[in-house]
């Protein structure tokens, strides 16, 4: 089964998204042969108060439950969050979606770091996205910077609940956090390869050889990206890493301790 | 999810493809790796049926001197390896001669040499503005000779950044006004910053060819590219992602671009802009 972990509906504050709907992003999912995508509602990333943009998610993908699956944001710092996570869980939400450097939280924030822990022990995954478009083509109100490294690093440490979805990352980032784990850490983070570069320079099939496909799950980042990119990288991997197999996202929300004991 | 299953016909079909924006690295380019990164090039050419790369190294990449900066030495020696690239590999790779136009009197010389010796357009990396006139003398040059000026440009560029001259894409129009008989090719429209400012920026200077090329790959890009400019003045090319220049073509076939405006992306106005004959494997009608 091809899961897109890496999907949004919704406008975006800085540019023109074309038609950023549920319905079309299902007729792109049939186009593209993908079974099902994990969303996010994109105007929630820039909202003080993430929860009516949650309630306008679970309303728009209800009546497209089969393909497409709700992933909520919920920060941390907001009164409540633990009703808004078990809200999420109750949704049948596979993983929440958070934005630290846009709440100017940051890389050790304990507030995200005890979220992370109990979205992993309701066996959600958390979703963080490292960018929404390139450095160099953002608005001049868009200040929040790319997320760090070291705030990943940190997240993967909290606890062995934790399951983290990093988005939109490159080699170097995710070279500089797997590299800086431990072995278990290292099994708590899956890496979407939207924006990982294929040939000449070939990053994904470095990656592929270094960290292992078992670490890299199927992203697109719909509506902001064509989401014929990470097919063509994968349609192009040397002939040796044609057989290589990454992780399987819908299974991910069953690898959580408190769901294996369950 | 797996790749999609080894296949004998390209992926991006049997039609001619040139990508008009390629790099080969050197010996000289201060990197291990440089010839596993040319090999993966022809690797992901082959794969995707691309019929022809045209291609400049830029100087040593930054070994002995920068890369939108190279010293005429590097110049030359960039230009020699891609002069040997081309004549091992005579039926893919086509040359654009790379200069620095701080130094004119090297600069010309250089692009007559290596035009002599097969060379089809002339790539310039933002080592001065592109509108500034130390590039009167060689667009007069590539007019003379009828060849294409690629120009590295940041789409939108507004302050200056470290390693590299501001050049956008209304820069590029200044020059491109100055020189109606030359033809320009606008680098990468997705290879960072604004492109949305670009289309407006050169919409009403006719010899202004944007690329396609670069690692972004925004939806709505190429819609807007179309929608502005029409398929008729883009080109197809890769640029340091061939897997975003795949995407690429399959997202203009999703989006309806009919044929003919495929195939004028794919390779006819290439065809069209470079010297007559440079791509024997393909044919304007």
């Amino acid at each position: 089964m091809t899961v897109d972990v890496n999907a949004l509906i919704g406008p975006y504050p800085f540019r023109e998204l074309p038609h950023p709907d549920p319905d079309v992003l299902v007729r792109v999912l049939d186009r593209e042969q993908i079974d099902r995508a994990w969303v996010g509602y994109l105007p929630a990333a820039f909202h003080r108060d993430p929860t009516p943009g949650n309630a306008v998610l679970l309303r728009a993908l209800a009546p497209l439950a089969e393909r497409l699956a709700p992933v909520p944001c919920i920060r941390p710092d907001w009164p409540r969050w633990e009703h808004a996570l078990g809200d999420a869980a109750a949704a049948g939400a596979p993983a929440i979606r958070v934005y630290p450097p846009q709440w100017g939280l940051g890389p050790h924030d304990a507030g995200m770091r005890e979220l992370a822990i109990a979205a992993g022990e309701r066996g959600m995954a958390m979703l963080l996205t490292v960018r929404f478009e390139d450095l160099r083509q953002r608005h001049w109100l868009d200040t929040a910077g790319d997320l760090s490294a070291a705030a990943i690093r940190s997240l993967a440490r909290a606890g062995d609940a934790v399951r983290l979805v990093v988005t939109a990352a490159g080699r170097e980032m995710i070279e500089e956090v797997h590299w800086g784990l431990t072995p278990d850490e290292q099994q708590r983070v899956f890496w979407d390869i939207s924006w990982i570069w294929g040939p000449p320079e070939d990053h994904l099939a470095k990656l592929f050889r270094t960290i292992g496909a078992e670490r890299f799950v199927f992203g697109t980042q719909w509506p902001l990206r064509l989401t014929q990119t990470p097919r063509a990288n994968l349609d192009l991997l040397p002939d040796d890493l044609r057989s290589a197999r990454m992780a399987d996202a819908s299974a991910l929300r069953f690898s959580s301790p408190a769901v294996r004991r369950a | 999810m797996t790749p999609s299953p080894a296949a004998a016909a390209p992926l991006a079909g049997p039609e001619p493809l040139i990508d008009s924006h390629a790099h080969f690295y050197h010996a000289g380019a201060g990197r291990a790796d440089w010839k596993a990164v040319n090999d993966a090039r022809f690797r992901a050419g082959e794969r995707i049926g691309i019929t022809y790369h045209v291609a400049s190294v830029l100087g040593s990449y930054g070994f002995s001197s920068p890369t939108y900066f190279p010293s005429p030495a590097d110049v030359t020696a960039g230009n020699n390896a891609m002069l040997e690239l081309c004549a091992r590999e005579r039926e893919r790779v086509r040359m654009f001669v790379t200069v620095n136009p701080n130094y004119t009197v090297h600069a010309l010389a250089e692009i007559e040499r290596c035009v002599d010796a097969g060379a089809i357009g002339i790539k310039l990396l933002a080592s001065r503005r592109a509108d500034d006139p130390l590039l009167d003398p060689i667009a007069e040059l590539a007019a003379e000779r009828h060849l294409p000026i690629l120009h590295h440009i940041w789409q939108h560029r507004r302050r200056e950044w470290p390693s590299q001259e501001i050049s956008d894409g209304a820069d590029l129009a200044r020059l491109a006004r100055r020189h109606p008989r030359a033809s320009f090719i606008l680098a990468h429209i997705g290879g960072g910053g604004d492109y949305m400012h670009t289309f407006p920026a050169v919409v009403d200077t006719p010899n202004v060819h944007p690329d396609l090329s670069g690692s972004g790959v925004d939806r709505g890009m190429l819609d807007a590219a179309v929608a502005m400019l029409g398929a008729g003045r883009l080109l197809w090319g890769c640029d340091l992602t061939m897997d975003t220049g795949l995407a690429k073509l399959r997202a203009l076939d999703a989006v309806g671009l009919d044929a003919d405006g495929l195939a004028d992306i794919r390779w006819r106005n290439a065809a069209r802009l470079f010297p007559a004959g440079s791509f024997p494997r393909c044919a304007v009608s």
